[in-house]
């Protein structure tokens, strides 16, 4: 058991189950966010439901231990991505076909994933830059002290109100849906837990799942640009 | 190295191979270590002995032409392997298995092998079963059979439409296992070139290794020659593009007497010749004629009009179709044995009815499809029709196949006792490459048994019985004295072969020789035209030493030396079979000789005269070579004329 | 079949002497290919010509020619074993190119497959993982009797699907990760679905694995593609087997 890590489907465990766990975080994250457009559709007071979504977020225990373990998440993903891309290009061989590879069939987003992680890890720089380091590090004057949840909604709001924040929200929601949507049945294959029968199903699972979350993100950024404009 | 000794073991025949084993002689687990067996060649032959042997503790060395032991021509087999396992409750046994091989054919194999073979072929069955081969089976989890040709038994085991393939990587996981482990060690790419002889007694053989270029001796204490066969000698035919009968050549320039070189199977349903650049032949089961008919135009302006492209065969009504084998054959009607399915479809096409390039027949299944529905149909053989649509472009559902028989198999090969040790002590001839099982035809399904029975079952005990005496020969040098003499022989002969530096291709050579053998020692043969073969042969081969181009340069990877060095022993081969079929003044099996027919144009043997194995000794590239006799005593057989009407 | 217009067409063949060497693209044009011929026909078509021309014909790897044995290999126009489902090289035909065509004709390319000379590849790498484990542990004889254990139908019917690999190597060639993950799964897969391959299935999975990383081939992404371009559809359902018997294996450690 020890060793199982040197080995190459011992780091594709790593890849799918670290997948599959940030798979976990989009969800509960989306949950959250999606209190962002549900306010005032419930005709609740503005920001109050998200307001107080991230005050349990911020305060529940469990949650503050997860957060460390979702950074490792982040940080297992994301390194042993690039391992496994190094060893695959050495596997390749440095020659390329000079006919292209034609084979048809085969997901755009399979044979892009590094691409697409690339793209999802700078929106991630991005995102993290806006609201984790205001929130939590260096402060911002839009942020209230004396509500719960500090009032992290007008933070949220405001920004959304610069058009390229909200384009990049977009094409990261829409990036994350193809990563996903490959991503997602491809963890279950890798743990084996797939078969002829069920690797349509969850290709298809995966599919639905992916622009959920993907479209999810990219419909409240957009939302909030254009239906919610600052008052 | 007189007279022929066959070494049957005595006592009753179902007793004989149990008396030999019994009394062999044995070498016990630490000498074997220090004994070492060359295997020349990965098939079903030459995969099972290698690994058997390394199981057994011996130091192997296995060698092949390809680039893996998984590609050797074993694997291209499709229908099944015959076993007298009796699953099925019909009847069946080691006496009929036995009997039915012996009849199949035709009354020209040597009994006390065929009984040992039938007896075995059990042990295969479960060899295979326990190696992880995926036969077939039952809802009920048991093995399926299925009926071929020659037997009125189902005791066919088969895997799909591949069961070589399964067999062959069964027997290659077997010997990967042996690589693995070290006892055997294996030379891909590696091509024998000849065998030394030393004292009498074959030590080793000398190999080039195909990639580098680089020719060198091998010591062995035993070398197991598992090669295939030499169908190739037609250029046009079912077996792999490499597949050679050289290293059988070598064996026979060095001593080993060739029998029976003249018995070679021609399969009826192959797909026809399409054009002169055609490479191969493909073969479409045996099976097929279970449920397809097959027809010629019955009127010559048909014939003519389909060959013109004026008429399809859609277009011919029943009546003017002539079903020549339910005609010529109402008993066994289109299942016929393969030798005589093919001579009925050479005699139509000769007779100017034949269709496409006048060299094919029809094979419909426009009955079979209103009698068992297409469904029923695409079940049994969809994949066949799939694999002929993909080569001619044209739907068997919708029109009839066309076929054309094709050389498939040599029973013929190197003449081997019942150790299947050949004329020189310490060089054994396992599978296609020895003559001994199938006697002048082969039956559906026992090609794969043979050579399974061969490796697993026969050559671990025989060879084992000559190693015995061989324990106080200390391992030579492969370096010195006649390793280097005969590795000097083989580079000059590659030498002289690159100097010709003529002008034509070794492939043109090859078609050439092709065309004479097919003319003249294919499906009918002739007086007349056997010594027109003979001089043609000759006049060929002095053509080739003087007019033979082949680029690059010996210390490389050189296709065209690898094609040259085959084609140059097939042009000394093919004369031999010309003489063999000549001298053989009888019709048996896939020999056919127009003089000797009845009165129907059936094949007539003539027992009295021609009831020998014929072992031909070399004397001489352009000399005669001389003819040793084993005389067939039939114990249990009486020998009858087939009758199929 | 009959008379049907010869095909004109350039061909763009890689050409390497030797393993160390570097290897360039030659331009070649052949005429009056009948459409009803192989591709490696073609092929022998071209090396007449250049044996003719006196010129050093294009080696590459071919020995059953009817699909089985797996020697052939060829990259033609962006696909392993060219532009037709299931079949290998030798099996395609002529037909499927049109007249006046290019073709562009390449070795198989992998770190694992290294250029023996300009077509030929060394596959040797496969033979190593089939020794590291590929097989079941029984010595000739003294086995039981072929019925004494039955095996279910669905369980046969799928051993022999993942049996039929012919070990040609597309797979890897296809994959954009040089991945051998489709071979080996095909043969653990055949394996461990038969009760008398389970004895040593863990043993066989981790050692093939093992062996496969030890070689340098690239960890599968689930790309499907090797799935695509095999000759015999062997279906990457294989692969789920082969993760789940290697990673329950592994637990066991």
């Amino acid at each position: 058991m020890a060793n199982i890590f040197s080995y190459s489907i011992g780091r594709k465990l790593l890849m799918s189950l670290s997948g599959l766990f940030l798979v976990m975080f989009l969800l509960v994250h989306l949950l959250v966010n999606s209190f962002l457009i549900l306010d005032p559709l419930l005709g609740t007071a503005e920001g109050e439901m998200y307001n107080a979504g991230v005050h349990f977020m911020t305060t529940n225990p469990f949650i503050r231990i997860m957060e460390p373990i979702l950074a490792g998440g982040f940080i297992v993903h994301i390194v042993y991505s690039i391992i496994l891309t190094i060893q695959n290009m050495r596997a390749r061989g440095s020659k390329t076909y000079a006919s292209g590879n034609k084979t048809p069939d085969v997901e755009w987003s399979s044979k892009n994933m590094f691409v697409l992680g690339i793209a999802l890890l700078s929106f991630l720089a991005i995102h993290i830059a806006q609201f984790w380091v205001k929130m939590k590090i260096t402060g911002d004057p839009r942020l209230d002290y004396t509500v719960e949840g500090h009032n992290a909604y007008v933070l949220v709001h405001e920004t959304f109100q610069i058009t390229w924040v909200m384009i990049c929200y977009v094409i990261g929601g829409i990036a994350l849906a193809f990563h996903l949507s490959h991503g997602f049945w491809s963890a279950f294959h890798t743990v084996g837990l797939s078969n002829s029968i069920w690797i349509p199903r969850l290709q298809k699972i995966s599919v639905v799942i992916a622009w959920i979350i993907g479209l999810g993100f990219s419909t409240i950024a957009l939302v909030q640009y254009l239906v919610y404009p600052l008052s | 190295m007189a007279t022929l000794n066959s070494k049957i073991p005595q006592g009753p025949l179902a007793q004989k191979w149990q008396y030999y084993k019994d009394h062999q002689k044995l070498v016990n687990p630490a000498n074997k270590r220090k004994l070492d067996i060359i295997v020349v060649g990965s098939g079903l032959a030459g995969g099972a002995a290698a690994a058997t042997f390394g199981e057994l503790g011996f130091n192997v060395k296995c060698f092949a032409y390809q680039d893996s032991p998984r590609r050797a021509h074993s694997i291209a087999a499709q229908g099944g392997i015959n076993a007298a396992k009796n699953y099925p409750n019909d009847g069946d046994s080691v006496f009929r298995l036995f009997y039915d091989t012996i009849k199949g054919g035709d009354y020209r194999a040597r009994e006390a092998n065929v009984y040992r073979l039938a007896e075995v072929s059990n042990n295969i069955i479960d060899q295979c079963v326990a190696q992880g081969v995926p036969f077939a089976r039952e809802y009920g989890g048991l093995l399926d059979n299925r009926s071929f040709g020659g037997a009125q038994v189902s005791r066919t085991f088969y895997a799909k439409g591949q069961t070589g393939q399964q067999l062959l990587l069964g027997a290659y996981s077997a010997l990967s296992r042996q690589i693995g482990k070290g006892t055997v060690k294996m030379y891909n790419r590696t091509e024998m070139m000849d065998i030394v002889v030393i004292d009498g007694k074959c030590r080793g053989i000398v190999t080039r290794d195909l990639v580098t270029g680089e020719v060198e001796a091998h010591f062995a204490h035993a070398v197991v020659l598992a090669t295939g066969g030499y169908g190739n000698v037609f250029f046009l035919s079912t077996n792999a593009m490499g597949s050679n009968g050289s290293a059988a050549w070598k064996a026979y320039k060095r001593g080993a007497y060739f029998a029976n070189p003249c018995y070679v199977q021609i399969h009826p349903t192959c797909i026809p010749v399409h054009g002169e650049f055609q490479s191969k032949l493909t073969l479409m089961s045996e099976s097929l004629r279970n449920d397809g008919r097959v027809w010629t135009p019955k009127l010559k302006e048909d014939a003519e009009a389909i060959r013109a492209g004026k008429l399809k065969p859609e277009d011919i009504p029943d009546e003017n179709r002539d079903f020549y084998l339910e005609r010529r054959y109402p008993a066994f009607g289109n299942l016929v044995p393969r030798d005589v399915a093919s001579r009925a479809a050479k005699e139509r096409c000769d007779a100017g009815y034949g269709v496409e390039s006048g060299e094919a027949v029809y094979l419909d299944f426009k009955y079979a499809i209103e009698r068992l529905g297409r469904d029923t149909v695409e079940a049994r053989y969809g994949n066949l029709f799939q694999m002929y649509e993909k080569i001619t472009d044209q739907d068997p559902y919708k029109t009839p196949m066309m076929i054309y028989p094709a050389i498939h198999y040599t029973m013929g090969g190197i003449w081997v006792d019942y150790e299947l040790q050949t004329t020189i002590p310490g060089l054994f001839a396992a599978g296609e490459a020895n003559f001994s099982d199938h006697g002048a035809n082969r039956l559906g399904a026992s090609a794969l048994m043979q050579g399974l029975a061969d490796g697993y079952f026969v050559l671990p005990y025989t060879v084992q019985n000559y190693l015995a005496d061989e324990l106080h020969t200390p391992r030579m040098n492969p370096k010195e004295g006649e390793f280097d003499k005969t590795v000097k022989e083989v580079k000059a002969h590659i030498e002289k072969l690159m100097n010709v530096k003529g002008k034509k291709s070794v492939d043109s050579f090859h078609k050439r020789l092709g065309k004479i053998m097919w003319d003249y020692v294919g499906m009918a043969r002739n007086k007349e035209g056997l010594e027109k073969a003979i001089t043609e042969i000759q006049a060929l081969r002095k053509e080739f030493w003087s007019d033979v181009r082949i680029p690059g340069s010996p210390n490389e990877l050189n296709v065209e030396l690898e094609k040259a060095n085959r084609v140059a022993d097939f042009l000394e081969l093919g004369e031999l079979m010309a003489r063999d079929a000549l001298h053989r003044e009888e019709s048996c099996g896939g020999h056919f000789r127009e003089e000797h027919q009845t009165p129907e144009g059936e094949a007539a043997r003539v027992d009295d005269k021609f009831a020998y194995v014929g072992a031909w000794e070399f004397t001489g590239v352009d000399s005669e070579p001389i003819l040793h006799k084993e005389e067939l005593i039939f114990e249990e057989c009486k020998l009858v004329q087939r009758n199929y009407k | 079949m009959s008379e049907k217009k010869g095909l004109n067409l350039t061909l763009k063949v890689w050409r390497q002497k030797g393993p160390k060497e570097a290897g360039r693209f030659e331009t070649y044009s052949v005429s009056n290919i009948s459409p009803d011929s192989s591709f490696l026909e073609m092929m022998d078509v071209l090396n007449e010509q250049l044996i003719v021309e006196g010129k050093d014909p294009v080696a590459f790897d071919h020995d059953c020619r009817e699909g089985i044995c797996g020697m052939c290999s060829l990259y033609i126009n962006g696909h392993a074993h060219g532009p037709d489902e299931d079949v290998t090289t030798c099996q395609l035909h002529m037909r499927k190119f049109k007249d006046g065509e290019t073709v562009t004709i390449e070795p198989w390319r992998s770190a694992g497959f290294p250029v023996i000379k300009d077509l030929i590849v060394d596959r040797s790498a496969f033979d190593k993982i089939m020794a590291a484990g590929g097989f079941i542990s029984v010595n000739t004889g003294g086995v039981p009797d072929g019925n004494a254990i039955p095996i279910p139908k669905k369980d046969a019917d799928e051993a022999m699907d993942a049996a039929s690999c012919i070990g040609c190597g597309a797979c890897v060639a296809t994959c954009k990760n040089g991945s051998a993950m489709l071979f080996v799964a095909a043969k653990v897969s055949q394996l461990a679905l038969l009760p008398q391959g389970r004895v040593e299935a863990a043993r066989r999975a981790k050692s093939m694995v093992a062996k496969m990383d030890e070689l340098g081939f690239g960890n599968c992404t689930n790309t499907g593609a090797c799935e695509v371009e095999c000759p015999k559809g062997i279906s990457i359902a294989n692969i789920a087997r082969l993760n789940r018997e290697f990673l329950l294996a592994k637990l066991q450690d």
